[in-house]
């Protein structure tokens, strides 16, 4: 029975969006961005958009020429493309002082990881790199049945 | 009909997304480096070589990512993402996109120089890579 969820989750909560309840990561999107999946892919896996909140995505995505020590910049129509979906689909947060830019720092991503041994961390070459241990990552699911720690 | 319609705007439309190639390209950049220096002689292999090997006073170079032998994969400095070939002999899916070359040079050259390059840097290795 617990197989179906996930199926049942892309059918029916859709109008749940943008935050999912914590045992169901399995982020489901209607009408993916094609530029947001091809753009936010290049580099790294396209990251979630609810896994930030509006304020966030917005600072991140207004200063893409330095995105976390490198330039990302994007052409002026593209940039404003995949800034609507992702504050379309951004996730909820506490008004913040100043925006968290690194989902790895959100409360949220440490709370969701506190168990993982920094050994792991090492193993996976680093915490944004969900894919070395959330099998699913690239097709967004992070469901914890789709976990595997990286030997 | 409207198939036929169909069929013909899938035609064009492929005909216009493939429309880029290396040598257009090449023969853009060698249209822009005449202005940019009025004693332009043509493109270097060699000097686009050295270019791409070279950190210019920063700590990366182009080679940093994608390696000093372009002909195989490299890996991202940051995020640790496969790259791949960025010679067009084992992967022809490069420079053909003028937007996506002009991208990926604008982005690159600011990391690695902190300004852009120019059209005979940009030349000279491209010409490089077409020679491995």
């Amino acid at each position: 029975m617990k197989k179906l969820k996930p199926i049942v989750l892309t059918t029916t909560a859709l109008s749940m969006l943008p935050v999912m309840a914590d045992s169901d990561e399995n982020f489901v999107m209607a009408n993916i961005d094609p530029d947001w999946r091809a753009e936010c892919s290049e580099c790294h896996i396209a990251y979630p958009p609810q896994l930030l909140s509006k304020q966030s995505w917005g600072a991140v995505m207004s200063n893409l020429s330095d995105h976390f020590g490198s330039d990302a910049s994007l052409d002026d129509e593209t940039t404003a493309k995949i800034t609507a979906f992702l504050l379309d689909h951004a996730g909820r947060s506490r008004k913040q002082s100043e925006p968290v830019l690194r989902i790895t720092e959100t409360r949220w991503f440490k709370h969701e990881h506190d168990e993982v041994r920094e050994v792991t961390w090492q193993k996976a070459d680093g915490a944004s790199n969900c894919a070395a241990c959330h099998q699913g990552a690239e097709q967004f699911n992070y469901d914890e049945d789709f976990i595997k720690l990286p030997r | 009909m409207k198939h036929h319609v169909y069929l013909i705007l899938l035609m064009a439309s492929g005909v216009l997304y493939a429309a880029d190639t290396p040598q257009s390209m090449m023969e853009r950049y060698a249209t822009e480096a005449k202005a940019e220096q009025s004693d332009f002689q043509g493109f270097s292999a060699e000097r686009g070589e050295v270019f791409f090997k070279s950190t210019h006073g920063g700590d990366w170079s182009c080679a940093s990512c994608h390696t000093s032998v372009p002909t195989q994969s490299g890996e991202h400095a940051g995020t640790g993402k496969t790259i791949k070939p960025l010679a067009p002999s084992v992967n022809s899916e490069r420079f053909t996109r003028l937007k996506k070359t002009e991208k990926w040079f604008k982005r690159n050259c600011n990391d690695v120089l902190d300004r852009p390059c120019t059209a005979v840097e940009k030349g000279d290795v491209m010409t490089y890579l077409l020679s491995l």
